[in-house]
């Protein structure tokens, strides 16, 4: 070590540098990964079809074997992906026949990532065609709902929150085109259980009501003017929107009089049987208690396949669904532990910094503290967005199929009403029958008179067995379709803050760069 | 893998790398390749297997070479560490039942993959230790050095003779080392002041970015469930694969850059306050050795053995000081170098991820709603 006057000339550094090659992953250029995108995706297309003759994404490189499958809505885009083709039927021998388009060439590390899993249970299950007929058109009502403004109002354990709930339509059916109104949380509940006893009998699928929270509702009672009441209350506010949101696309909902009541009116009659200790509602609970045992031990003679497949198929995404939100509340929860030890990494690096007493290097270092501390925040905002637009997403979902379960098993439970009456009648014929053997004219026609009552109770069994079946189709394929739109923007939303938050990482560590070039 | 570009002098005299290693459940076995126009080796180019606790038995006698007080010792490299890899592997397999194949697949992947990091790693710092020792000028010619580089036959036989010669004395000097250089022994004061200082600084700063790249880790996990279990739903997982390798990719590097960064200085300023405890140490006894002197003129007896001790003693701190102080003004030197070097790495690749990111996730949302 001779000349320590001068600082030693770069090649004396003894830190390693890598090359690209040796990166842990195998580095693709940018435009190489693009490529693969849409050529995975018609690789994957191909893939499935081969495998259980699933339906695609409607992309363009594929487009005239599509147009020869399936019934061409031009207004319903995702007609497709509600349909399947079985894997017997002769669609899929067509699909095999045009033969593998020239976008597959051995990619391996995509294909081997996104071959799909053989056999598993997928959410489209269904070769008849009757659904895709719904018209798009009911489904976008012009009227938009905005929950806002949260306010608290009294004190004490009698306080509660406001919030403004704003109407903007064009419709008719309302007085005004723009209105808004103050609600509480137990007013919505109070809507959805008089939604719920009127629709979800004959096969409306109603959304769930946001939970109620007696722990977080206290917190805010008591004047928690803290970081998690004020979550809490957010969390609250933009569920409740979601909920409204939901409520419109359902056919039947946004007419009712007691919706048109919530939205417009400014006097609400408070409902009281919402409580959660509440007499009503341990009633409710004892109820939904009955009703899993009940459904436990009907079993029903299923003549239509579709309905068995459905079930099947909502058991089967009920399970997933439940399984991404945990997941996904794991990455909420890594991602503010992320930004937690982001900022006290921040911390001590500028400590460093004010230790060191190289000048240039301890400006460096004190810089790298200030971008890692505005990473922080990127981190918290992004956490932010996971859990508002993905996991809350995901629950909403969770308690949605919750409701499709629900309308199925009141389908169950019209079958057995229609097949009680049915047995009733046969018993009272059989009684008639024996009665026309002894010698009492009254009785018989008593007998008479319960048998006509009960014929048409049986019909009236049948027609609304019909009826609810009939509704549920509809119901279901609206279902879907708002699935897979909803679940198509939400990602859409959530890659965009993916891709905000990144962008913000590159302007920081351009920022960065000049100062760690300048030490000397 | 390439070997580091080290102090490398215009000398190429002697050439040593890693090229080879093999990993038998804890054990590491490094192929140590030596190749040399110095005539004092037996051979111009050749191999040697050595284990991890060879390495520290070649850098422990160092240490205790009285010659190389004055000296920084490169730090030891520490020993190979799976056990973060392997509990997470026991926790998968463990876990396996509750995940689809995809998923699993995709995580066990995942975890052979940090198994290879963990084990390039490894081997990355040891042979960064012996190409240290290689270039500078006095350590390269150490005698035992050049049996460790050399010897053919298993070194473990050497290596306990050692441990029971030093023994006990060397752990007891190491403890007794920080309490001494805080026991107020005046010597360079303020860069001692800043050696102690900036240490647990240092030191933090490498706890706290080894937590974030856990972080940026476990988030990557996440991704893999996720992705995993939105096949089954929708097809659009194929994003949040991406997605996954997004972050691990930020992990990785982050690791290898800032992390790496500060472990390794944390280590080297640890081997340069050992350099000034010694220093402290050959004062403590000069010291010591002028009270013997007066304490002998007192008693006129025995003063030529007192004198010339004293003026051993001072040679020596004379020559620790010096040699001292070059190799603490070359030290803060490599160190602004590296820290300057790996600071902007760090940020050109953060930028460069952010840009492919940005381009990749662009690309899925365009996909996404042209559908």
């Amino acid at each position: 070590m001779a000349n320590t006057a001068r600082d030693p000339p770069p090649e004396q550094t003894d830190f390693q540098e890598l090359e690209d090659e040796e990166d842990l992953f195998p580095e693709l250029t940018v435009t190489q990964e693009l490529q693969f995108l849409p050529s995975t995706l018609s690789l994957y297309q191909v893939d499935r079809e081969e495998e259980d003759g699933h339906p695609t994404l409607s992309t363009n490189s594929n487009g005239p074997k599509q147009d020869s499958l399936f019934d061409d809505d031009p207004e319903d885009l995702f007609a497709e992906a509600t349909e399947e083709v079985s894997l017997d039927s002769p669609e899929r021998d067509v699909l095999l026949s045009d033969g593998p388009s020239p976008a597959i060439t051995p990619i391996t590390p995509p294909i081997s990532i996104i071959t799909p899993r053989i056999g598993h249970d997928d959410m489209f299950t269904h070769s008849s065609f009757d659904e895709i007929e719904e018209e798009e058109g009911s489904d976008s009502l012009d009227i938009h709902i905005s929950v806002s403004d949260p306010e608290k109002v009294g004190d004490g354990m009698n306080a509660y929150m406001a919030y403004k709930v704003t109407t903007r339509t064009s419709m008719s059916l309302f007085k005004q085109n723009e209105f808004s109104v103050k609600r509480r949380f137990s007013d919505f509940l109070g809507l959805h259980s008089k939604l719920a006893s009127k629709y979800l009998h004959i096969g409306y699928i109603v959304p769930p009501a946001p939970e109620k929270s007696i722990v977080g509702m206290t917190k805010v009672k008591v004047g928690k003017e803290d970081q998690s009441s004020n979550e809490f209350v957010e969390k609250r506010r933009s569920a409740l929107e979601r909920y409204d949101d939901r409520k419109q696309t359902n056919p039947v909902l946004p007419k009712d009089p007691d919706v048109l009541q919530f939205l417009e009116s400014s006097d609400l009659p408070r409902a009281v049987s919402t409580q959660a200790l509440s007499s009503a509602g341990l009633l409710r609970m004892v109820n939904k208690a009955a009703d899993a045992v009940n459904k436990m031990t009907i079993k029903m003679n299923e003549s239509d396949a579709w309905f068995e497949e459905k079930q099947q198929h909502f058991e089967n995404l009920d399970v997933q669904l439940r399984k991404l939100h945990v997941s996904v509340e794991s990455l909420v929860c890594h991602r503010k532990e992320l930004s937690v030890n982001t900022a006290q990494f921040a911390k001590s690096a500028a400590m460093l910094g004010n230790s060191e007493d190289h000048t240039a290097l301890s400006r460096a270092l004190s810089q790298l503290a200030e971008v890692e501390e505005k990473i922080d925040q990127l981190h918290q905002d992004q956490a932010n967005a996971d859990f508002y637009l993905f996991s809350e997403l995901l629950g909403d979902y969770v308690r949605l199929i919750t409701a499709v379960k629900g309308v199925f098993d009141h389908r169950i439970k019209t079958w057995q009403k229609w097949q009680d009456s049915q047995v009733l009648l046969q018993k009272k014929r059989e009684a008639e029958a024996k009665l026309q053997f002894t010698n009492k004219p009254d009785k018989l026609q008593q007998a008479k008179d319960e048998i006509k009552e009960l014929e048409e109770k049986v019909q009236q069994g049948e027609r609304d067995f019909e009826q609810i079946s009939k509704t549920i189709r509809k119901e279901v394929s609206r279902f879907e379709r708002e699935r897979v739109k909803d679940f198509q923007t939400i990602i859409i939303k959530y890659l965009e803050s993916l891709v905000q938050t990144q962008q913000q990482l590159i302007k920081y560590w351009e920022a960065f760069l000049p100062e760690a070039k300048a030490i000397s | 893998m390439r070997s580091v570009s080290v102090d490398l002098n215009s000398d190429a005299s002697l050439l040593i790398d890693i090229p080879d290693a093999l990993c038998e459940r804890d054990k590491v076995k490094f192929t140590v390749h030596t190749k040399t126009t110095l005539s004092s080796f037996q051979k111009p180019e050749f191999s040697v297997p050595r284990q991890h606790e060879d390495f520290i038995w070649l850098h422990d006698s160092l240490v205790e070479t009285e010659d190389y007080a004055g000296l920084i010792i490169p730090p030891a490299p520490p020993k190979p560490d799976f056990e973060s890899p392997r509990e997470k592997m026991h926790k998968l397999g463990e876990g396996e039942a509750t995940m689809t194949k995809e998923e699993y697949t995709k995580m066990k992947q995942e975890l052979e993959a940090e198994y290879l990091a963990v084990f390039k790693k490894t081997v990355q710092v040891h042979e960064i230790f012996l190409q240290r020792l290689s270039s500078h000028p006095n350590l390269s010619k150490d005698r035992n050095f050049q049996i460790f580089l050399e010897y053919d036959q298993d070194l473990s036989v050497r290596r306990k003779n050692a441990k029971e010669m030093f023994g006990g004395f060397f752990k007891n000097m190491v403890k007794s080392a920080d309490e001494f250089l805080i026991s107020g022994v005046k010597v360079g004061l303020q860069e001692k002041m800043f050696l102690l200082d900036y240490y647990s600084k240092i030191k933090d700063s490498t706890t706290k970015a080894e937590k974030m790249t856990r972080s940026h880790k476990n988030i990557a996990d996440d991704y893999i469930h996720i992705s995993a279990t939105l096949n089954t739903i929708l097809y659009y997982y194929i994003y949040f694969i991406y997605l996954q390798r997004l972050e691990g990719r930020v992990a990785s590097d982050q690791e290898l850059k800032l992390t790496e960064l500060l472990r390794y200085y944390m280590r080297d300023i640890q081997a340069a306050k050992d350099l000034l405890y010694r220093r402290a140490r050959a004062l403590a006894n000069y010291e010591n050795s002028n009270k013997a002197l007066d304490k002998a003129r007192l008693k006129s007896k025995d003063v030529p053995q007192a004198e010339e001790h004293q003026q051993l003693c001072l040679r020596k701190f004379d020559k620790l000081s010096e040699s001292g102080k070059k190799e603490l003004t070359n030290f803060k030197g490599r160190r602004v170098v590296a820290f300057r070097k790996n600071l902007i790495e760090m940020a050109e690749l953060e930028i460069k991820h952010a840009k492919n990111n940005v381009t990749l996730l662009q690309g899925c949302i365009d996909l996404l709603k042209s559908n």
